[in-house]
């Protein structure tokens, strides 16, 4: 017999008493007790009612099915429906499928949003002052670090998910068997799963137990629910990413990667991280000619992953891939068969509160709807002041990376993109590094060191306000946008301080 | 120069402007525009028209604009070409600038 008391020392050795005895032993098949003591509930309606939600809480959602996604919609109808009220959607980010929001937003389901990005008709809308309460932006970094902190407490979060078992390990794709839908990783999703207080997988493809790998623990899962559709494979991505043929950009592309072989960071052994845009995409293509011919190669790539980035890992010139978003068909078949091609979430990804991977960035190349004098960035509302982007992970990279190369036309179509000042705050200049157009490079006074190195190898630098001029020349001067006096969006920086504010469009003639 | 015709010059790609004139029986000229940078731009792309319509000596017309960003050069040819055509006139030198 244990006593308690014998025990020298017991009050300092944490323990909950004197074993009381087994519990009864398991006799059934794992088959049995799999379909028996699963997670899977009947209906969405019955998972929602289990979790206890109530009026005036926080719900989450994930963007990994893009502008396929038809779990956001499906579910705020059913919350509709069963007449909860006064809620705050949080997610991931948002896109033009989600204009269906709009009704909720005006029937009072949904009274405030918190998102990286919006797009569509819910944007616009939001931008002519549809809600009372602004719309909070946050980076993918700041919104991890948001739901760490508590700041961003989650109710519920109803993630879908291209695979699940009945224990709710869940995945953006199967290694079972293929149903149609693969959306890659779900870095954004493990954030909300490891926080939120009750977490639903809705899947349209249940697998036998273990569905491994996967990105969510079954451990994080309270409720699985089988839904026929989940989102449009079309909407969810393409194929491959496009390679651009705008000769444009290929000359950005071309400036960019010949910039950061003459700042030094294009070494054997280096890390990096591409955005998805037309010339960011291309400057890969530039820089694995360079890697080939100087018989280097990268440690690891970071970040949104493309077919391009996969390609690079399968050739043997990317050791290591670590992926938050898979961007494409060809970057979500590499996750699943390649052993170095690695799933990570939100908070590992860019979360200032911790040692991120952002944190080890050689350099990243990023794009802008806009670009100031003082190299301050926007990517969140257009020349019209009419919410049209997304922060992503913009902020986070800039400041994590050594080098922080924005690439851009000079001016779209009649619209510049260098300017006095940007409508709207999203990365602060101190993080720009050099911005690279296809009439010229400009590299930030603060960086001495670069601009030395840039000339030092041939190239040309103009100052900003040479690239501002230039542009100016070309189209005019822009009337200025008019705004109303009311704020309909807060953008956060990647530390949850309020970088600047977005007013609503004032259209009155 | 009088306009005969409705004459048109553009397309509808980005960067480019529909230009069409139409002679017209009401005193001056009338611009309807659309832009995709109706609220950059708009004052400055009319009055670009207007000098165009201006310099070829026309005082009648309706002019329908439909711009996708065009430079003001862009907008000066577009207005030019469309005026030619809607005077059914092909006396124009291109090559030789004016103001040499």
């Amino acid at each position: 017999m244990v006593e308690l008391n014998n025990i020298p020392h017991i009050d300092e050795i944490s323990n909950h008493g004197v074993f009381a005895g087994a519990a009864e032993k398991k006799t059934a098949t794992f088959s049995e007790r799999y379909h028996q003591q699963n997670k899977i509930v009947p209906s969405l309606e019955e998972a929602i009612r289990r979790t206890g939600l109530k009026d005036g809480m926080t719900i989450s959602f994930h963007h990994h099915f893009r502008n396929g996604d038809h779990v956001i919609n499906m579910v705020m109808d059913k919350l509709a429906e069963m007449g909860f009220k006064n809620l705050t959607l949080a997610a991931s980010s948002l896109a033009s499928v989600h204009a269906p929001l709009i009704k909720h937003i005006k029937n009072g389901v949904i009274t405030h949003i918190e998102t990286s990005g919006l797009r569509g008709e819910l944007a616009e809308e939001i931008s002519r002052g549809l809600m009372d309460c602004p719309v909070v932006f946050r980076s993918h970094g700041g919104r991890a670090s948001a739901i760490r902190s508590g700041d961003l407490h989650i109710d519920v979060a109803f993630m879908g998910a291209p695979s699940c078992d009945p224990y709710g390990n869940a995945n953006g794709y199967s290694r079972d068997d293929d149903d149609g839908i693969a959306c890659g990783s779900l870095g954004y999703a493990r954030t909300d799963t490891e926080y939120a207080d009750n977490v639903i997988i809705i899947t349209n493809h249940l697998v036998a137990y273990p569905n491994a790998p996967w990105a969510i623990p079954e451990y994080d899962v309270d409720y699985v629910v089988l839904a026929d559709d989940i989102g449009d494979p079309k909407g969810i991505m393409s194929g491959a990413t496009r390679y651009t043929k705008d000769p444009k950009e290929l000359l950005i592309a071309k400036t960019a990667a010949n910039v950061i072989e003459a700042t030094g960071y294009l070494y054997d052994g280096f890390s990096m991280q591409m955005g998805s845009g037309g010339a960011s995409l291309a400057t890969a293509r530039f820089l694995r000619q360079k890697m080939i011919d100087q018989n280097i190669h990268c440690r690891f790539a970071l970040g949104g992953i493309t077919g391009q980035i996969t390609a690079m890992h399968e050739e043997g010139l990317i050791d290591r891939i670590l992926d938050v978003q898979s961007f494409d068909l060809d970057a979500a078949l590499s996750l699943k068969n390649n052993h170095f091609h690695h799933q990570i979430g939100a908070t590992y990804y860019a979360s200032h509160m911790i040692s991120a991977a952002v944190d080890q960035l050689d350099f990243v190349i990023l794009s802008a709807l806009e670009i100031d004098t003082d190299f301050n960035v926007n990517v969140l509302t257009g020349s019209d002041g009419v919410i049209r982007g997304a922060i992503g992970g913009h902020p986070d990279t800039a400041e994590g990376a050594s080098l922080s190369v924005v690439v851009a036309p000079l001016t779209r179509g009649r619209i510049p993109t260098i300017v006095k000042h940007v409508n709207t705050v999203v990365t602060p200049g101190e993080m720009v590094d050099v911005v690279v157009t296809d009439q010229g490079i400009a590299v930030n006074p603060r960086r001495t060191d670069l601009k030395e190195k840039i000339e030092a190898a041939g190239l040309h630098v103009f100052t900003i306000e040479q690239l501002q001029q230039r542009a100016e020349a070309l189209v005019g001067v822009p009337d200025p946008i008019r705004y109303k006096d009311r704020i309909v969006g807060v953008v956060m920086y990647r530390d949850n301080t309020i970088i600047d504010v977005i007013r609503q469009i004032d259209e009155d003639e | 120069m009088e306009l005969i015709t409705t004459g048109y010059a553009g397309t509808m790609e980005s960067n480019d402007i529909m230009i069409t004139v139409e002679p017209s029986d009401q005193d001056g000229v009338q611009v309807e525009l659309t832009s995709s940078v109706y609220q950059q731009f708009g004052k400055q792309i009319i009055a670009v028209i207007r000098e165009t319509v201006a310099s070829y000596g026309v005082e009648n017309a309706l002019i329908t604009a439909v711009d996708k960003g065009a430079l003001d050069c862009t907008v000066r040819a577009r207005v030019s070409t469309a005026l030619m055509r809607s005077a059914k006139r092909s006396d124009y030198t291109w090559e030789v600038r004016q103001d040499v």
